[in-house]
């Protein structure tokens, strides 16, 4: 694997783990599972900071796959083919960008969605997200 | 106890009437404002309210339907240290904000002009113009309507207190043993489900206003469209020389509180704490998201530079 390659791995495994656990922290679960009592792991009970952290680790993973989708384009690699499981993980991660925009876009004022959209958002995102979890958070195309 | 019956049942009969016409021409502005699409404000006027708790009465009454029905005994949950939060034997407590109490007058004893006078100031929920109980809600039980009135759903809540602890004012309540929850996985997520005052949206949704503005005999209170309640609350203030509360504190909200004491000195002698909440001022909760959502728009844009960067830079070394 080249450096370029290791780099945007090494990104994409921190930056999935902390959206995924930000993400997570959207929902009241880790005070009361005492997950949050853990020393170091206070943060994770802090909703404005798991907020603004889920923001920051979005905008790095938007331009990661920025990043990736254009560079695929302009430096092909020869007898390069992308599988189905590729395919699959970015149409997941690409369900949520978008879900994740439309939420952003929700929370900023005056912006009211319908409770129906709310939800609907809501449970997409975190559908795609667990869909994504099943996979391993490997850019495997880059495995070439 | 008596003499306070006495007191309430005399102004209502003597003010009725006034507050009629007032509360008539609020339902006209607000309506107005409602078809427009615009967000309806109020305007409390803290000099004028005596602390007769109608206001108090008459939200209870109107929204006693609303109020949590619990089942008990409360399913276990888990892990052990999660506590249940039941109000349902204490539905007449009217001195905080509770799941069967939305509203509740607060006092404050402060020096004006070398006098000791008590100021009497009704508190519920601000109604915030980007609330952060409903844009941080994870399930979208909290909502906010066209008309700038937020509301739980008490039918999809799941009590995880979420909206109570980034509320600036802590105002949701919660009452377990009720809701959703009891239907997905009672013992492992959820709590029941949270209460707060809901503006009396079904009662504007028909025309009328909130119970506590129709029921208060000194008019302490002016609902209309949120412009023309600021312009209001403004011009209330420079005519007793005091100050204005809600108009900037959380990014602004619906609520206009004016009194012609400094809210910090208010805050300073009023009692706070759990369903009390302070007057102190607020920076916007949802501020810092707002910066990083703009800055989420660069992120794109630099994916494509890097990218470029890139093919330039390999490009080069090719030639």
């Amino acid at each position: 694997m080249r450096l370029n390659e290791k780099i945007i791995r090494y990104i994409y495994i921190i930056t999935f783990t902390f959206l995924t656990l930000t993400g997570f922290a959207q929902m009241p679960i880790f005070k009361r599972y005492h997950i949050a009592d853990i020393p170091g792991l206070g943060w994770l009970a802090q909703f404005y900071i798991t907020h603004a952290m889920h923001y920051i680790f979005a905008a790095i993973l938007i331009g990661l796959s920025t990043y990736i989708c254009v560079d695929y384009i302009l430096n092909k690699p020869k007898g390069y083919k992308i599988t189905s499981r590729v395919y699959a993980k970015s149409i997941i991660i690409l369900g949520l960008i978008i879900t994740g925009g439309l939420m952003v876009f929700k929370n900023l004022s005056g912006t009211p969605y319908s409770p129906f959209m709310i939800s609907l958002l809501d449970l997409s995102h975190l559908t795609l997200c667990m869909a994504l979890l099943f996979y391993t958070p490997e850019l495997q195309h880059y495995n070439s | 106890m008596g003499h306070a019956i006495t007191r309430r049942s005399f102004l209502k009969g003597t003010l009725t009437a006034a507050g009629s016409i007032a509360a008539t021409s609020s339902v006209a502005r607000a309506a107005t404002a409602m078809e427009k699409g615009e967000a309806i404000a109020t305007l409390i006027d803290i000099s004028k309210c005596v602390g007769c708790e109608e206001c108090v009465h008459a939200c209870k009454e109107a929204n006693a339907d609303k109020y949590p029905k619990p089942q008990k005994p409360f399913p276990k949950m888990y892990p052990k240290g999660v506590k249940a939060e039941d109000w349902s034997d204490k539905t007449d407590v009217i001195d905080r904000l509770t799941p069967y109490n939305w509203l509740y007058i607060q006092s404050a004893t402060v020096d004006m002009n070398g006098e000791q006078k008590e100021l009497t100031i009704p508190r519920r929920c601000m109604h915030c113009t980007n609330p952060p109980c409903v844009k941080l809600c994870p399930w979208g039980s909290a909502i906010q309507l066209d008309n700038g009135i937020s509301r739980i759903d008490a039918d999809i809540c799941l009590g995880g207190a979420k909206c109570q602890t980034v509320c600036p004012w802590l105002i949701p309540q919660r009452q377990t043993g009720v809701g959703l929850y009891l239907d997905i996985l009672p013992a492992f997520a959820g709590n029941g489900v949270m209460y707060k005052c809901d503006r009396c949206y079904n009662r504007i949704a028909e025309g009328k206003v909130p119970a506590c503005i129709e029921a208060c005999p000194e008019n302490v209170q002016t609902i209309g469209p949120r412009d023309e309640i600021l312009k209001q609350a403004h011009e209330l203030a420079a005519s007793m020389n005091g100050y204005i509360y809600g108009e900037n504190e959380n990014g602004g909200t619906n609520t206009f509180y004016v009194s012609p004491v400094p809210f910090d000195k208010l805050n300073s002698v009023i009692e706070k704490g759990k369903g009390k909440p302070h007057l102190a001022a607020v920076s916007e909760s949802m501020g810092t998201g707002d910066k990083l959502a703009m800055a989420m728009l660069i992120a794109p844009v630099a994916g494509v530079v890097g990218a470029a960067a890139r093919f330039y830079s390999m490009s080069k070394k090719e030639s």
